[in-house]
């Protein structure tokens, strides 16, 4: 690991001023920086420990609820309201990871951790996300868990996560304080970044930016699901994964929230794809249409081909359980 | 202000890249506690943190001035083991020992987690109550590794545990 300077945050506004600075970057789980620092892909200068920062805590906001930033991914899918009222989110957050890791990893570091790609983590390869203007050498390399819609010539990495999955399903923002003192908030739909020409941002932060909370809006009520597949059963990243929140009424699809991970390099999330089901009665071939426009653009590299029939499935799977079917 | 392990205090004079683990091993000189990937994979090096199971290795030592950390050290010793270690001895949960530390450690916390209600990817009702069966054994201690493939008897060293603590 190379070497850095250790800086420990009193306050927001002094997090703000210590992480302009170039090289600078936050610290808090750090399960996921901290193994990207011994490989040493990740080389900050120093490293700014906001772990002592008051980002802690679920409490009431609106109809909804404020998550601190700092509250572990153990602690929201224990806490009895995610539970009983955000279930999806509950659930994506137990098929993530293993209670050691959920222990450690926060609500705002687990928004911010980064792709899974091999290349992205071996030194010895092109990567324009880890080193700009390099290449990719996961086209036309192994390309398994990599990307199928949003992909660029320049990366075709995927977000890894799940609790992120299951906050765009629901809708839920980030709070963001930025090094002038300002608050933004940024639905998690548009938080992270397709990749475009500039890999390298993961999503929409900037320096000095510190994650301070995510807001869940009212309950969403219906039947809420997240649907991991995987390579084995437990403590693996998504291959294709599926959060859904649905209610049926009067036999009818009266309202669908989808967002996928697995698939591209941030949750996806396509409204077209609930247009569609709302106001349908629910049938098989009601969900093939879903399916077909939601990979309408889908590209294969190859080796990740399967992920479009193992989509179409996955989504048909999570719809006839939602809607009631069987499986 | 110092850390406390096994309720002695340390102080934390080290480089700041030197990980928990890596403090516990060569700065305090408690070698129970095992290096086995170095990247929060396989679990070895599990310790209690604040009474939570964490991997040592994934986190830095100065960042926990003022936190109190339990290791396998600080749960038994050979003449009064902790029931999870006697456990482990009359159920064979081991060959080569190297993960044990390890899975104690994170069976001390899962038989806690369950107790606090809390629940994992397997439990039918993400909202309800867990019941410990061995598939929910098995989703929880899916992060400490065992080369040697003693799950089976690690599964039934701690169900005989919990079991007597129900």
């Amino acid at each position: 690991m190379k070497p850095f300077d250790y800086q420990r945050a009193h306050g927001l506004g002094d997090a703000g001023q210590l992480l302009v600075a170039e090289g600078a970057k936050p610290i808090a789980g750090g399960t996921n920086l901290l193994d990207l620092m011994k490989l040493e892909v990740e080389t900050p200068t120093a490293l700014v420990d906001v772990n002592r920062l008051p980002l802690g805590g679920i409490t009431p906001h609106g109809e909804g609820l404020h998550i601190g930033a700092l509250v572990s991914n153990s602690a929201c899918a224990a806490d009895p309201r995610i539970r009983a009222d955000y279930p999806v989110l509950a659930r994506a957050i137990l098929a993530g990871a293993t209670f050691q890791l959920r222990n450690k990893a926060t609500t705002g570091g687990n928004l911010c951790q980064r792709t899974r790609c091999y290349y992205f983590t071996d030194l010895a390869q092109a990567c324009n996300k880890r080193e700009p203007g390099t290449g990719c050498a996961a086209i036309g390399g192994f390309n398994r868990i990599h990307a199928i819609l949003g992909a660029s010539d320049a990366c075709i990495a995927t977000y890894p996560g799940d609790m992120a999955v299951a906050l765009s399903a629901l809708d839920a923002t980030v709070e963001i304080h930025s090094a002038k003192g300002d608050k933004r908030m940024v639905p998690v739909r548009d938080f992270h970044r397709l990749p475009g020409d500039t890999p390298e941002r993961d999503n929409v932060l900037e320096p000095g930016d510190v994650i301070t909370g995510v807001l869940l809006p009212a309950p969403a009520g219906g039947t809420q699901l997240y649907r991991k597949v995987r390579d084995r059963a437990s403590y693996a990243f998504a291959l294709v994964s599926v959060a859904a929140v649905i209610h049926v009424e009067d036999g009818k699809i009266a309202k669908a929230r989808l967002a996928f991970g697995g698939l591209a390099h941030k949750p996806w999330h396509d409204a077209r794809v609930e247009a569609l089901l709302e106001g349908e009665a629910p049938s098989d071939a009601l969900f093939d249409h879903a399916a077909a426009l939601l990979l309408e653009e889908a590209r294969g590299q190859g080796s990740n081909d399967f992920k479009m029939p193992l989509t179409r499935r996955t989504l048909k799977a999570v719809l006839r359980e939602a809607t009631g079917g069987t499986l | 202000m110092p850390i406390t392990i096994n309720g002695a205090e340390y102080e934390l004079d080290v480089d700041p890249r030197t990980s928990l683990l890596d403090f516990l091993r060569r700065d305090a000189g408690l070698t129970g506690t095992k290096k086995g990937c170095d990247h929060g994979q396989c679990g070895a090096c599990t310790v209690l943190l604040n009474g939570q199971r964490i991997n040592s290795c994934l986190t830095l030592a100065v960042m926990h001035d003022g936190d109190s950390v339990t290791t396998i050290e600080g749960l038994g010793t050979p003449d009064a083991p902790h029931p999870l270690q006697a456990a482990f001895v009359r159920h064979d949960g081991y060959q080569c020992g190297y993960c044990t530390p390890g899975q104690i450690c994170s069976a001390k916390a899962m038989l806690d987690e369950i107790a606090a209600g809390w629940t994992s990817t397997v439990s039918d009702d993400v909202a309800g109550t867990p019941t410990l069966s061995e598939e929910e054994i098995r989703e929880r201690m899916s992060g400490n590794l065992c080369r040697c493939g003693a799950y089976s008897n690690i599964v039934a060293a701690i169900v005989e545990v919990a079991e007597a603590q129900a």
